[in-house]
């Protein structure tokens, strides 16, 4: 067995029995983790493959989360049909996205500014929707939150736990399959020199158009996510920039194009800053804003000394290949 | 037979004509030179050949289908593969990464690209370097690794866009060397933009000379190397072959 393959087991095992050891709270926060490495890998595809910068894919998140939280509120549709909605609607959206970006080469930053757009006016179309609430937001019933109900995903924080633990592992494998594919291939040599790609045969608009769709597509599934474990949707929050800032960070403190850099980021940026957070607690400073700035400082200067993420220098520690 | 035939081409940029009436052919199974001084438009009619831009008239005729019109991932599909005078190589990607790429063109699947990957890196001589990063070449790896991912798309035709220049004498030889063997066993058909003479004279069955977008010579080597014309734009009257 492989180092790589080794660590992975004993990550998986470990995220497996962590209930058994872990208070709500953890758990909790675990299952925050997870859905910043999830929502991460997803973004990766698109960036950290095939080079196209988003800065709005809060867009996916919230289109995903309203679309099947709104078939849940209304007609009582679980999410495991909401899902494929979701799912279509925003592999609709990204296909959309892309043909306008890339068919009239537009690229590189004002791509991203393209992205930030689409969110920007799907945010303000929602707050001017009334059908799912408008601005003030969507609620979705909380029955019961004692026995694990699988058909409406209604259920104690432990079962959103697992979810979002199967949902990360499989993107994991999901994302380690295609880069050893043609598709990998493709998108790799797309980002790195989009000219050079097409004159060695890849038709660079279809594989990029893949990779808006494929991510666009996981990204959904993290919104479906959202809405049955936070229950409320707001236009404002869900499709804010911030958020689409929060799922980047992740691959970008750990690695960017990487597969294990979107998990440690993710774990790492959480941790830190609720670990700020206490500290902060604890000495009893009550200046406003103080998170904030520590937790600007700590990616500042990660970002300084590490500027390809934590993992390809811890990939290289380990004695591990830089994927 | 033509593999290759290009019929009066001309193309324009933003008025400035580039190129002019351009016509030569490319035979089945030959090694053609394009030669001339800098700006005459070589690699213009390259990136027309390759479908980067489309010529303002004529025909370009590649196995008796009319490519002008395609586009670059088109035209390398249709059989026609390339190397850029200036490298791109995917900086990135592994060296074998980088010829994957390019063989992934006609092989189905992964392990069948790598394998004919790394059989076209020990003909280039780059197979002890295939699992470092293209960033960390040189100049002359480069090259190589451009004509090796080119090669690894199975052209009939290779377009080779200056690749001997910097290389030492015997690095450029021992690549003629390998161009031969492919036209030779393999039937590779070549079109090579260069300026390294001892390549051109080595390699060119026939030679087609380039001066402000048209042509001014076109011959055997021998023949076109004493032509006036030749001598009074580009080679100069001192030459020694």
């Amino acid at each position: 067995m492989s180092r790589r393959a080794a660590l992975l087991s004993l990550l998986v095992v470990s995220l497996l029995a962590l209930p058994h050891f872990a208070g709500a709270y953890a758990i909790s926060l675990a299952t925050l983790i997870l859905y910043f490495a999830y929502s991460g890998q997803a973004w990766n595809v698109m960036m950290g493959f095939a080079g196209q910068l988003s800065l709005g894919h809060s867009l996916y998140v919230g289109v995903g989360a309203y679309a099947a939280g709104a078939l849940f509120f209304h007609y009582g549709i679980g999410p495991w049909a909401g899902l494929w909605v979701a799912i279509l609607l925003c592999v609709l959206l990204g296909v959309v996205i892309g043909f306008l970006a890339f068919r009239f080469g537009i690229s590189g930053v004002y791509f991203a500014l393209l992205t930030i757009a689409f969110a920007e006016f799907t945010r303000i179309g929602f707050d001017h929707f009334d059908w799912i609430g408008g601005p003030g937001g969507m609620f979705l019933r909380v029955a019961q939150r004692d026995a694990w109900d699988l058909v409406n995903f209604r259920g104690p924080p432990l079962m959103y736990y697992y979810a979002m633990l199967a949902l990360t592992a499989g993107a994991f494998a999901l994302c380690f399959f295609l880069l050893k594919s043609r598709p990998g291939y493709y998108w790799q040599a797309i980002r790195e020199n989009e000219e050079a790609a097409q004159a060695l045969g890849i038709n660079t608009f279809r594989w990029k158009m893949l990779a808006v769709a494929v991510s666009a597509a996981m990204t959904s599934v993290s919104g479906v996510f959202f809405a049955f474990y936070y229950n409320n949707l707001f236009p404002e929050q869900i499709f804010h920039i911030s958020r689409s800032i929060e799922i980047i960070l992740g691959p970008v403190i750990g690695g960017v194009g990487t597969l294990f850099g979107p998990i440690l980021g993710a774990a790492v940026l959480t941790l830190l800053s609720d670990g700020i957070t206490e500290a902060v607690a604890a000495l009893g400073w009550e200046i406003p804003g103080i998170k904030q700035v520590f937790y600007g400082l700590v990616l500042l200067l990660v970002i300084m000394f590490l500027p390809h993420g934590i993992w390809p220098p811890l990939a290289r520690r380990l004695g591990l290949h830089k994927r | 037979m033509n593999l290759l035939s290009m019929h009066g081409i001309s193309k324009s940029f933003r008025g400035l004509k580039a190129i002019a009436e351009v016509s030569f052919d490319v035979p089945q199974g030959g090694i053609v030179g394009l030669i001339g001084p800098n700006g005459a438009g070589k690699t213009t009619i390259f990136n027309m050949i390759a479908g980067v831009y489309a010529p303002d008239s004529g025909e370009i005729i590649f196995n008796q289908k009319r490519i002008q019109a395609l586009r670059p991932d088109q035209v390398c599909a249709a059989g026609i593969g390339r190397t850029f005078q200036i490298v791109k190589p995917f900086a990135g990607l592994s060296v074998l990464d980088n010829v994957i790429v390019g063989a992934l063109q006609r092989e189905a699947s992964v392990p069948g690209a790598k394998r004919l990957s790394l059989q076209i890196l020990e003909k280039l001589g780059l197979a002890a370097k295939r699992d470092l990063p293209a960033s960390s070449l040189t100049l002359p790896d480069r090259k190589r690794l451009e004509v090796a991912r080119a090669l690894a798309t199975r052209p009939r035709l290779l377009l080779l866009d200056e690749v001997m220049a910097g290389l030492r004498p015997k690095e450029c030889d021992l690549l003629v060397e390998v161009f031969r063997d492919i036209n030779r066993y393999e039937g590779l058909t070549i079109l090579l933009i260069e300026h390294v003479m001892r390549a051109v004279m080595a390699l060119a069955r026939r030679i087609v000379v380039l001066h402000h977008g048209e042509v001014i010579a076109r011959g055997a080597p021998e023949q076109v190397v004493r032509d006036p014309a030749v001598l009074g734009c580009y080679l100069g009257e001192e030459t020694e072959i």
